[in-house]
Formats: structure tokens, C-alpha cells, sequence
């Protein structure tokens, strides 16, 4: 569905991806995990068209959309939350969900805000509440709902679990479960690397701007490697 | 006298909350200062005179030709002075500014070297025209400005709070790299909002010309100046503290000169700001958060 070829790209003089290679097949879960700074966001940034790669493509649905601009990307089914959620927060819940729709011209929009409402009761609970007002386990929540009312075929989550409780944590997994499971595809990008494995079918290892392990997540979680770097040897602990 | 006072200053305060709507509009979405703004105004008026005065065409007409002269210049100077250096490596952040400054001296000569230095009058058919309430006489032209001031600001409030465009607009303000991967067309709204600002000038320079009968071309640095003065006052960027904004500068100024001494009446905008930076910087209605979100 997705399949990114030798992507590299620069901050200025700084490279920041160094030839990176990944493929999304469509119903999955795929997660790329990798400390802070190893170029996963730039990667999801890439893929949207927020950055442009100097080298390398990005085809989806088997057409190359290097280059293209974010807009351009979401009209073709690739929504992105990003790191931080990016809420609207000097607007209100329901003006956030409205953008979310904003470049669909059927006319179910009413119908799946109300849907959306109801699958997430708080932000039906606070939606004339100005968003910037919202915990961040809402913030989280209402930037997943309103990415997810584009309608996407391929959603990208950066970080969804970044500074939440545990238990908000868990929730927000569970979510992405069920993402998949209404059949949108998801590419995940986590320092949680344990629970994102725990639901994703495929996944990557990001060291400074390479991919340095893939494979099935069921491997990775037993993968000595990772267990050594990124889950610790504390096999018990769920915490981030 | 009070009320004619009282009348006198919003019919001025509207006029200026216009005028600072289209500053604020475009500093929220591009987050610079378009100086270029009041020369823009400067021409709306111009044109207001020409077709209403010289060409003997109805107020009206006046309006749209002027509305659509200066979105023509809006478009322009989006796509020939703003949009060159936007995202560009090595380009300071303040090359936009000395831009429009530069658009701004560019239309205050050329208006000069078409129509001449001096004013011109601005003669409407009911220039003369009153009504009188009891003993408070109020003109028809400041009827005239204050309902349309009105309809304008309502227009836009709701325009911003109920459609999509608006809604875009605001996203886009508030930050331009989450209205992108929400959809919209970042480029095309920029435009839009330049556009729809200078429109906004465009009509505000009408309205004075019809409130102080002449029009000159160097009308707009002095309205730009307390355009700029009234956003400071109301919060950079905030649509509400715009209009308020401009109704205290205008009930402000008209009451300084009707019980004060009159020669400080454009030294009050100035006075304001001194105030407002000293006791609340980020303006009436703005807030930090705003601030830190450019």
C-alpha cells in the first residue's frame, strides 16, 4: 500500500534520514520504533510531504507521490497525526472534529461527527469547550477522531502515546486496534516499543536516520537485540 | 453635545476597526505586519472619489469598484511581494515587512503622480443631509458608515465562525503546518485572506473619504500607524480586540478633541499603546498562548 524507497532528507546541511526503505501493507499495523532523534517523525514528515526528501520516493497505492503537499496527500486516503497532536486549541472540540471533514464533499460529514462523538463520549461531553482546554489524553483522543473523519486509508500515529498516564496509554493502544480492525491501515511510530509490538504485525528499528532491524513483531518482541535497547529486562513492566 | 460626541466617535471607532480587521487578518495567518495595508485603504478612497465624484457614478458602484481595485492589489501584493520570499532558506523574517513597506511608498507616489498632492474632495450626494433627535443633529453619511461598519464586522465574524473557508482560515492561523495535513490549501488561503483584507481596506477608505469630504495620498500612513496602534491594543492577530480596539481609539480621539486640546488627538493612539504594553503586552484580548504559537 505504502512503500517508501531510499528516502533521505536534510535539515539544511544536516542529513537526517540516510536511505530509508519501508513498506506498509494494506490492514496492517506496522510500527517504526527507535529512540528520540533517530528520524522517525522526519520519516513520518517525509511520507506526508511537510518535508521534501532530497533522494529516494514515496508510492502509495502504487503511484508516486514524492513531493506532493500535505492537502494533496489527504485527498488521497494518507492522514497524519502528529507528534504533540497538533489540536486546533483556540478552536472548539466540534470546530476541530468540522476540519477534520474539511476536504470531504459527501454528505455523511454530520453523520460521522455524531459517530465519532459516540465512540469517544468525552469529546461529545466538551464539544464547545475550546480544544486547548482538554487534558492530554483528550487532546490525544480528539486528534486521533479527527484525523480519522478524513476517511483515511493509511493513518499515520506519531507518538500517540507520548506524556499520557498508563491507563490512558492502554486505552490509546486499544484504539489503534480497533483502527485496524475497521480495516484502515496503520503506520505507527512509538518509543513505547513493547506495546506497539504487542499489536502491530510488522515492525522497523530507527537508529540515527537508518533502519537497522525489521521484521515480524512477533519476532522483534523475542529479538535479543531489542529487548536489550528498547524493552529492558524487565519483562513484567508495562510502563513507558 | 455628549451624544453628538458619542455619535461622532463610533462612527469613527467603526471606521477604524476596519481598517485594523484587515491588519489583523493578515498578521494572523502570515504573522507580519503588512504596512502596505493603509496605502491600500489610501487607494480605495481614491477610487471612491474618482467614480463617485469625476465619473458622476451612484455610492454604490463607488464601493464595488473600489472593493475590487484593492483585492486586485491585494492578490498582487501576495503574489508578487510576499509569496517570493516565503519559505526560502536565507531570507529574514523581516523581508516581508520591508517589502510591504515598499509596496506602500510605490502606491503612495503613484497616487500622487496620477491625481496630484493635494486633497480632494469627497462629495456625496447627502453630504448635508441630517437628522436631528431632539437636540442631537446626526449626519446620514455617519449612518451610512456606521451600518455598513456593522454589516461588515458581523459579516466576518460569522463568515469566520460558521464556514468552512473561515474555519480554514483560522487553522491556518493558528498553526500552518496542522491546517495542511488537515487539507487545506495553505497557499490558496493565504491568498484568500490577503485578498479579503485588503477589500477590507478598500472599503474603509471610502468611508472616510465620506466622513472627512477629501481624500489625500498621504491618508494612509497616518491611519495605518493607528491601524497598527490597534491591534497592539486589542491583540495581535485577534478579530475581536480589533473591533474593540478601534471603537476605543476612535470614542477616545473624539472625545479628546471635544474636551481636551484637540493637537493631541493623534498622539492618543501612541499614549494608548505606551499603556497597554506597560500594564498588559499581549493586548486586550490576546494571549500568550497566541503569541507562542508563531
Amino acid at each position: 500500500m505504502l512503500k517508501v524507497s531510499n528516502i533521505e532528507t536534510f535539515y539544511g546541511q544536516i542529513q537526517a534520514l540516510k536511505g530509508i526503505s519501508l513498506n506498509v501493507e494494506e490492514g496492517k499495523i506496522v510500527t517504526l520504533l527507535g529512540a528520540n532523534g533517530a528520524g522517525k517523525s522526519t520519516t513520518m514528515k517525509t511520507i506526508v510531504g511537510l518535508l521534501k526528501p532530497k533522494k529516494g520516493s514515496v508510492d502509495f497505492l502504487g503511484e508516486n507521490v514524492t513531493g506532493l503537499r500535505p492537502d494533496q496527500l489527504l485527498r488521497k486516503g494518507v492522514a497524519l497525526v502528529p507528534e504533540g497532536r497538533a489540536i486546533l486549541s483556540s478552536m472548539s472540540v466540534i470546530e476541530n472534529l468540522d476540519m477534520g471533514a474539511y476536504h470531504r464533499k459527501d454528505k455523511n460529514i454530520e453523520r460521522d461527527i455524531e459517530e465519532v462523538m459516540e465512540r469517544f463520549p468525552i469529546l461529545k461531553e466538551r464539544q464547545s469547550q475550546l480544544a486547548g482546554t482538554l487534558s492530554g489524553g483528550q487532546q490525544q483522543m480528539l486528534a486521533i477522531a479527527r484525523a480519522l473523519l478524513s476517511k483515511p486509508k493509511l493513518l499515520l500515529l506519531d507518538e500517540p502515546s507520548m506524556g499520557l498516564a498508563p491507563l490512558i496509554v492502554a486505552d490509546i493502544f486499544k484504539i489503534i486496534r480497533e483502527i485496524k480492525d475497521a480495516g484502515t491501515t496503520v503506520l505507527l511510530v512509538e518509543q513505547n516499543a513493547k506495546q506497539a509490538l504487542k499489536i502491530a504485525d510488522y515492525g522497523y528499528v530507527m537508529e540515527t536516520g537508518k533502519i537497522i532491524i525489521e521484521g515480524k513483531a512477533s519476532n522483534l518482541l523475542e529479538d535479543p537485540r531489542i529487548v536489550e535497547a528498547y524493552l529492558g529486562r524487565k519483562s513484567t513492566s508495562t510502563s513507558a | 453635545m455628549l451624544l453628538e460626541q458619542l455619535v461622532n466617535g463610533i462612527t469613527l471607532g467603526s471606521i477604524y476597526a476596519i481598517v485594523a480587521l484587515g491588519f489583523t487578518l493578515v498578521f494572523g495567518v502570515l504573522g507580519i505586519i503588512n504596512m502596505a495595508h493603509g496605502e491600500i485603504f489610501m487607494v480605495g478612497a481614491y477610487v471612491g472619489v474618482m467614480t463617485t465624484g469625476v465619473l458622476g457614478w451612484p455610492l454604490w458602484l463607488g464601493f464595488i469598484a473600489a472593493i475590487l481595485v484593492t483585492a486586485f492589489l491585494g492578490y498582487l501584493l501576495e503574489s508578487l511581494t510576499l509569496r517570493p520570499l516565503r519559505g526560502k532558506k536565507g531570507v529574514s523574517h523581516l523581508a516581508p515587512l520591508i517589502s510591504t513597506i515598499g509596496v506602500s511608498i510605490f502606491l503612495e507616489n503613484m497616487t500622487h503622480h496620477l491625481f496630484g498632492a493635494g486633497n480632494k474632495p469627497f462629495r456625496t450626494p447627502f453630504a448635508q443631509l441630517s437628522i436631528e433627535i431632539g437636540s442631537v443633529t446626526i449626519y446620514v453619511v455617519q449612518i451610512i458608515i456606521f451600518v455598513i461598519s456593522i454589516l461588515l464586522m458581523m459579516g466576518l465574524s460569522i463568515w469566520l465562525s460558521k464556514t468552512k473557508a473561515g474555519k480554514a482560515l483560522r487553522a491556518t492561523a493558528e498553526n500552518l503546518e496542522t491546517a495542511s495535513i488537515l487539507g487545506v490549501d495553505t497557499k490558496r488561503t493565504i491568498i484568500m485572506t490577503v485578498v479579503i483584507a485588503s477589500a477590507m481596506g478598500g472599503i474603509a477608505g471610502v468611508l472616510v473619504g465620506m466622513a472627512f469630504n477629501s481624500v489625500s495620498p498621504q491618508m494612509g500612513l497616518a491611519i495605518g500607524l493607528k491601524g497598527l496602534a490597534i491591534i497592539i491594543l486589542g491583540g495581535m492577530g485577534n478579530v475581536k480586540g480589533a473591533m474593540v480596539g478601534g471603537l476605543i481609539l476612535g470614542l477616545a480621539e473624539t472625545f479628546l478633541v471635544a474636551y481636551g486640546d484637540s493637537g493631541y488627538r493623534d498622539a492618543i493612539a501612541f499614549i494608548m499603546i505606551i499603556i497597554i504594553l506597560l500594564l498588559k503586552p499581549q493586548g486586550i484580548f490576546g494571549s500568550k498562548a497566541a503569541q507562542e504559537g508563531r
